[in-house]
């Protein structure tokens, strides 16, 4: 019942989505079958693929090297592969487009100097789209992934070593297929965030089912087929999913508990490799993170007027939310997360499999999804109040309030509090309660002694997400704030809506500090824990 | 071991409730209006400052895209608190209308100050500043002869010279929604399949980056709202790219509009209605529309001086509404005719 309690604000977008799949629109399906699906379908998961790939690919490897191995600024490099996360990917975008266009400076003084930019290859283009997105979403695998290899202790690699396997054989056969659950649930993030995405995608143009989605709403008014689209594009996650979990099939990767809290020795790195490995992260910090605030921070100074006193009140009130979203939805989290550990079978997996698929539905359709179903509970409590009262009755006005924010928020975000944490407490095997009931700590005490160290990476991981996540949340922040409840990503809508962007880079970096702030704390704090 | 969690429910019970509390509740003055508005904050906020200043009339807003405000303000129905809904394009404000989120205004000064062809035929909504989408060419590589209209763009002449932007965005959308109801469905799709023929490249996702992309070369001419340019001025005032009237032997220059109505179950409709009207007096539109460097819809109104520069021009007389009503068929239509 718990379980059904805290999935149901995110079940309920998904049923506005399943009714309404039971008002036809014949006219509009035959015209998107023909024209529009066959071509958003094959951008979709050229996309999807290419991010799970790159991101993959980038996240593990970085978490790799700063969590194990040793290399120069490898302190600073640590918590700072994460800042790209307070980066909104549509600012990312719109930066990255900007800069190497045509238009752009890049291209600009090449033709200046060579007299043609022709042979630089298109960053509007498929193969733009994915390196971008993935430069914007790696953090979601490096940080997983790094909470895997910081917390699988030395004694498998010990093991390893002991059985002949070399540190790399070591790493390839032993610490990667144990990190498996954390780096599948890291990409499983980054790849929802990349179906629901729309901002980054318009910046390059490039047409996706999210893209489709809007079009039927905002150009053919049929929110009926841009819900069912999001419908099929949801069918199509689950079936993935579905997949995935095949492939990985039932084994289950524990670490043996008493040293899960304890870093592993790093690895030593030889003198050609260290500095090779410093390169590479320094490219990717810079391209991902240093020199799009750099731009972003130009462009603010540009517009520096629009500094007023009002900026106190943005920060405070992105901060507010995101704090008590992170809160929330972090708790639930951890209680959705030990019902699925207590009592994990099949009708626990789909419900919890269900309430974390909202992350990979299109904000604006999930914020409408969830505030209409509010509008009309508000409803319905009005005439009750109003048939006891009478015109006594005070008008209610429950969407919008921050409680409508929050109970969205939860359905939009649960997926990213409860991977960290779920992948956290799979690590924990069931002998080590076992052998906890043993010494007779059991209940609160098992928690609190036991699993609370073991967990307090993945927990941190869950808190920073969330955090992060909201602060740069837009639609559901915008349809639900009462009136003149403005936050940074409102004020960042303000200015893109009418095409301002380089307005926007103000609040766009404001939301970059704010965000990065707690960040930084967070990590520094867990790495004086490590 | 759920004791410890049982532990915090109340307490994330105590913060939601406080939140509720603080925000919740908040009752709502009865003699404020409020405005459900797509127009931005900036574009739109000193014009309440004024009349407030100017009446004591306070005024309260939620700013937002048209499409979850209309979502939201049909779902709260006969409850809802919004007096107006603003919006920047007339095909939201035809869609707000169909759902019957609207309620006729009767008022002479609206009929006075707005002509026929900038408000709903049934006055359910008025259209408050113009937007005019023209072409835009280089002054190095076009001479103004070169050029007639939407529909030469088509001319293979233009092959591999001809920068659009998206066709999500609303303002193409309007634009082909005019020439489907000028020229018919049939020949609207060999122009729109013209325009595709003759692109530079791909359609961009701004009017900003295509008048860029003129300047740099990339490209010789396009299609933009003029505002737009005009924000381009103010930031590169000798860009070597100019206005072109599109039209002017033939329908005119297409027009979208921003404007308003009066909700359907606004509980302030009398004020909301005395608001409306002093938005479409002399006073206020110079202000509405000069904040963004539109075009006024109350013709009495001279447009800010940056405006006036770039000369006068005839606009299409076709009703607004037509782009509503035709939107979902320039959609489709231009997904056959392969404009992204």
């Amino acid at each position: 019942m718990l379980a059904v309690a805290l999935c149901l604000p995110a079940l309920v977008p998904l049923l506005v989505i399943a009714q309404a799949s039971l008002a036809p629109q014949t006219e509009i399906w035959a015209h998107l079958s023909s024209h529009v699906l066959p071509g958003v379908a094959l951008n979709t998961l050229k996309l999807v693929v290419g991010v799970a790939v790159v991101a993959g690919a980038l996240g593990t490897a970085l978490a790799w090297l700063t969590a194990l191995c040793d290399f120069p600024g490898r302190r600073f490099f640590d918590w700072a592969l994460l800042l790209p996360l307070a980066v909104p990917t549509y600012v990312l975008a719109f930066v990255a487009v900007g800069f190497l266009d045509y238009t752009g400076p890049l291209q600009s003084a090449l033709r200046a100097w060579t007299g043609s930019s022709a042979w630089v290859p298109p960053i509007r283009s498929t193969g733009g789209v994915v390196l971008v997105l993935s430069l914007a979403l790696y953090p979601y695998v490096y940080l997983l992934a790094r909470t895997a290899f910081m917390t699988q202790g030395r004694r498998a690699m010990e093991a390893a070593s002991t059985l002949g396997l070399g540190r790399a054989a070591a790493a390839w056969r032993v610490a990667l297929p144990m990190a498996r659950p954390w780096i599948a649930a890291g990409i499983a993030l980054a790849c929802m965030e990349t179906l629901a995405d729309f901002g980054a995608v318009a910046v390059f143009n490039y047409d996706t089912f999210t893209t489709a989605i809007y079009r039927a709403w905002f150009g053919m008014f049929s929110i009926d087929a841009a819900l069912q689209l999001a419908g099929v594009l949801l069918v199509l996650v689950v079936a993935a999913f579905a997949l995935e979990r095949a492939a990985r099939g039932a084994s289950a990767r524990f670490s043996s508990g008493r040293d899960l809290a304890h870093r592993p020795p790093p690895i030593r790195l030889g003198p050609r490799m260290r500095w090779g490995v410093f390169a590479l992260v320094s490219l990717v910090f810079a391209v991902a993170f240093a020199l799009p605030v750099l731009q972003l921070c130009l462009w603010a100074f540009k517009h520096r007027g629009d500094i007023d006193l009002r900026y106190w009140g943005y920060v405070g009130r992105s901060l507010l939310l995101a704090g008590s979203a992170a809160l929330v939805i972090v708790v639930a989290s951890v209680v959705l997360a030990y019902l699925v550990r207590r009592r994990s079978g099949r009708i626990m997996n789909v419900l919890v499999r269900l309430a974390t698929i909202g992350y990979a539905v299109p904000g604006t359709v999930l914020a409408v999804g969830i505030v209409v179903p509010l509008v009309m509970l508000n409803n319905g409590m009005q005439h009750l109040l109003r048939s006891w009262l009478g015109d006594a009755a005070p008008a209610l006005f429950l969407q919008g309030t921050l409680l409508a924010a929050l109970i969205a928020y939860m359905a939009r975000f649960l997926a990213v509090g409860f991977h960290p944490l779920d992948s956290g407490l799979q690590r924990i095997a069931r002998q080590v309660d076992e052998a906890a009931a043993g010494l007779g700590v059991v209940g609160t005490s098992l928690v609190r002694r036991v699993h609370a160290p073991l967990l307090r990476t993945s927990l941190a991981t869950a808190v920073t997400l969330v955090f992060v996540d909201v602060m740069k949340e837009m639609p559901i922040t915008l349809i639900t704030r009462p009136p003149g409840w403005d936050t940074l990503a409102v004020r960042v809508w303000e200015m893109t809506s009418e095409g301002e962007w380089e307005r926007a880079a103000l609040p766009a970096v404001a939301i970059v500090l704010a965000g990065l702030v707690p960040v930084a704390l967070l990590m520094r704090r867990g790495n004086d824990v490590a | 071991m759920y004791r410890s969690l049982s532990l915090r429910l109340p307490v994330l019970g105590v913060v939601a409730g406080v939140l509720f509390g603080v925000a919740g509740c908040a009752p709502q003055p009865a003699d404020e209006l409020v405005v459900y508005s797509s127009r931005i904050e900036a574009l739109i906020k000193p014009l309440f400052d004024e009349y407030t200043a100017q009446t004591g009339q306070k005024i309260r807003f939620v700013t937002d895209d048209a499409g979850p405000l209309i979502e939201r303000l049909a779902a709260e129905g006969a409850n809802t608190q919004a007096d107006i809904l603003l919006t920047v394009d007339a095909g939201e404000l035809w869609h707000a209308a169909q759902r019957g989120l609207f309620q006729p205004v009767q008022s002479e000064t609206l009929q006075a100050n707005i002509p026929a062809s900038l408000r709903d035929p049934q006055d359910r909504w008025f259209g408050l500043s113009v937007r005019a989408r023209t072409i835009v060419y280089s002054t190095e590589r076009v001479q103004p002869e070169e050029m007639d209209g939407y529909v030469g763009l088509a001319d293979p002449k233009w092959q591999g010279r001809l920068c659009l932007r998206t066709s999500k965005k609303v303002y193409n959308q309007s634009l082909v929604a005019m020439l489907i109801a000028e020229l018919g469905e049939e020949r609207t799709e060999e122009v729109v399949r013209g325009w595709v023929a003759n692109l530079a490249t791909d359609p961009f996702s701004n009017d900003t980056s295509l008048m860029q992309a003129i300047a740099a070369g990339q490209c010789d001419v396009g299609l933009v709202n003029t505002y737009y340019y005009g924000r381009l001025l103010r930031d590169q005032p000798d860009v070597p790219v100019k206005l072109f009237w599109a039209d002017q032997d033939g329908g005119g220059v297409h027009v979208n509009v921003s404007g308003g109505g009066v909700t359907a179950h606004s509980p302030r409709a009398a004020q909301a209605r005395e608001f409306l009207e002093w938005l479409s007096s002399p006073q206020a539109q110079g202000m509405f529309a000069g904040l963004n460097l539109e075009y006024p819809a109350n013709p009495a109104v001279t447009p800010d001086a940056a405006v006036q520069v770039w000369g006068e021009f005839r606009q299409s007389e076709m009703n607004v509404a037509q782009a509503g009503e035709l939107q979902a068929a320039a959609v489709r239509l231009m997904d056959r005719a392969g404009y992204r």
